[in-house]
């Protein structure tokens, strides 16, 4: 068959016109190009049958903005689009996110295998959630997939892990814990949020459930918090370990949501069920936002990538500067899986340790001036951060270990300014750092934290 | 007789299918032609209980506009339509036969098909290549391992508002 006689219904259109395009077609009553921001908490329904229907899940119909919005559902699509899923469902934040996706999976008395070098805010949620609603995690080190076959049990629910470690750089071998997961019966859940589906896309290598902060890279330019969750729609939740999704909900008059929705079964029960309860539901504004920054989302993400890996070179040959963990640098541990899964650039999000440790580290911050000291990543202006004095503070000394991390870790999240001038700003700032002869003759091993 | 399969996809390890070129019985151009010219849906193996697959698909194309003929011989009426005991049975033109039953059933259904219907819808998991083939002899159009749910909602309707793929890319209004 030729280009030409392939329709829009069955060409395979690429990233970026997909990114542009995807869930945000010309709104049919005005015209409208943009996509609407559907500012509204309700909808008329047309009779009371329709009304019946839609709160029966007979038929897609919009009820109530804390389930489903036509702004939100948009950007939605997009990003399962983009990830290859067969739907999603967006949050309030990439942590909301998270746990609607852990309600819905997990049930007490369930098990969690987890990456112990998640981001902060993930382990403390985790540890948390453990507590409060009796499920069990047990953090293993990301790097050996054979850690994670070793700490399942029978009540194993569940594997959970990033893409790109945040903020250790740490890549996971999406493909092989895949694999460990489906032999257990159990699926493979993602925190892509570094790579974005540009760089890699997990659902491809055998991931289940991708989840995104999409206040990063996708959203891009520091303004709104949001999150989504993203399925496969080839996960088997009927196979017996999960009576939560498959079993007959009492909420729906017994509906099993897996025999009827089939592969839309966890998306239908996470919606339907955990959003509605929950509530953390993402705003239409933030919606429109965050549908605005898909579409520069390959554009942003090379040159994102190229400026994180020119300025971890950089870094690389500096004297006040020990380790750089940017998994893209030639001789990184990660390198072949960086070839795998990451062959478009390792990600803007990386640390790096000055080895005049935690004193050295508040010099650098403080005499920055293009670098914006803040706790985010992912947006389009350059950002720096201490994780041990703010992501990371509640973790113990162990804990920050665990996640690749010490007193002197500076995390650096590249924008999208011009890399001379970026470098312009860290040479002053290492230059400060290595200035002051106080501390200098301590080193992150003897600094000890005042917090 | 009773439906046996998912509205929706079910869960399956990627490459099952035997082999089977599913693609061939896929192609998105026949499947909105047949949705868009279509107006009387026979509905084999539909079920009375209304938390079954096929209820909720037979309830959903009778909402959207579709004639719905329910065929099953256990029962006098569904959705408010006569039921049939069999296709052959069936007293009035029928552009597309949908099928909730297990794939054994699927050849004697196509040769009943012969003549009565324009097309052959076959639900996600009832996977029978020959009975596809002999469908396609008869001069009967095939579409197989699809919800008919789905697509109507992906490519007419509104599956994208609870965040679903349609894979819909187009900047035509409509």
């Amino acid at each position: 068959m030729s280009e030409k006689e392939v329709g829009a219904e069955t060409r395979e259109f690429g990233f970026a016109t997909r990114a542009v395009h995807a869930g945000a077609r010309p709104e049919p009553h005005s015209g409208a190009r943009a996509t609407p921001i559907f500012q509204t908490t309700s909808y008329v329904f047309e009779d009371p049958e329709a009304a019946a229907a839609y709160f029966n899940l007979q038929e897609y119909g919009n009820t109530y903005s804390r389930i489903m919005n036509p702004t939100v559902a948009a950007f939605e699509e997009r990003i399962a689009n983009l990830e290859g899923g067969v739907g999603a469902v967006a949050f309030a934040s990439g942590l909301a996110a998270q746990a609607g996706a852990f309600f819905t999976a997990l049930q007490p008395g369930d098990h969690v295998v987890a990456s112990r070098a998640l981001y902060g805010g993930t382990l403390t949620q985790l540890k948390h959630l453990e507590r409060k609603l009796g499920f069990e995690v047990t953090f293993v080190d990301p790097d050996e997939p054979d850690n994670w076959a070793e700490a399942v049990r029978p009540e194993t629910r569940l594997f959970f892990g990033e893409t790109i470690g945040n903020p250790g750089g740490n890549v996971l071998d999406i493909e092989a814990v895949a694999e460990i997961a489906h032999r257990h019966g159990v699926p493979l859940m993602v925190d892509s949020t570094f790579a974005t589906p540009w760089l890699c896309r997990p659902l491809e290598w055998g991931a289940d459930i991708v989840v995104h902060s999409t206040t990063k890279f996708i959203g891009g330019h520091g303004n709104s918090i949001g999150g989504v969750v993203v399925e496969s729609g080839r996960f088997p939740w009927d196979n017996g370990k999960f009576p939560g999704i498959a079993d007959p909900s009492p909420a729906y008059h017994g509906l099993a949501f897996q025999a009827t929705f089939g592969e839309y079964g966890f998306l239908m029960k996470l919606r339907a069920e955990t959003l509605r309860d929950l509530g953390a539901c993402m705003s239409p504004f933030n919606a429109f936002l965050f549908g605005l920054g898909a579409e520069t989302l390959p554009l942003r993400m090379e040159r994102h990538t190229a400026n994180a890996l020119e300025i971890a070179t950089f870094l690389t040959g500096r004297p006040e500067v020990g380790t750089v963990a940017h998994p893209g640098l030639p001789g990184s541990r990660y390198a072949a899986l960086v070839a795998k899964y990451l062959p478009r650039g390792a990600g803007a999000v990386f640390s790096f340790d000055l080895k005049g440790g935690r004193e050295a580290g508040a010099r650098f911050i403080r005499e920055l001036n293009l670098f914006s000291h803040l706790a985010n990543v992912g947006d389009a202006k350059s950002l720096v951060i201490h994780p041990a004095s703010t992501t990371h503070r509640q973790l113990d000394d162990e804990e920050l270990r665990g996640a690749g991390i010490s007193p002197g870790t500076i995390r650096l999240s590249v924008g999208i300014e011009d890399a001379r001038d970026l470098i312009w700003d860290l040479t002053r700032g290492l230059e400060a750092a290595a200035a002051e002869p106080a501390g200098d003759e301590t080193s992150e091993e003897t600094v000890a934290c005042p917090l | 007789m009773s439906s046996v399969v998912a509205c929706e996809l079910p869960p399956r390890a990627p490459g099952n299918g035997s082999g089977v070129d599913l693609a061939r019985y896929q192609d998105a151009g026949t499947i909105r032609r047949l949705l868009t010219s279509a107006r009387t849906v026979a509905v084999v193996g539909l079920s009375p209980k209304e938390l079954r697959a096929s209820y909720f698909v037979g309830f959903y194309l009778q909402r959207n506009g579709y004639r719905v003929v329910p065929v099953n011989p256990r029962e006098d009426e569904i959705l408010g339509e006569k039921c049939y005991p069999s296709v052959a049975a069936i007293e009035e033109p029928v552009d597309i036969v949908n099928v909730f039953r297990a794939p054994a059933a699927v050849p004697g259904i196509v040769e009943e098909c012969a003549g009565r219907a324009q097309a052959i819808w076959l639900q996600y998991g009832v996977i029978h290549p020959e009975a596809a083939e002999r469908a396609r002899e008869l001069g009967i159009e095939v579409v197989m391992d699809r919800c008919m749910k789905v697509e109507h909602a992906r490519h007419l309707g509104r599956l994208h508002w609870l965040g679903f793929t349609t894979r819909r890319i187009t900047a035509r209004r409509g």
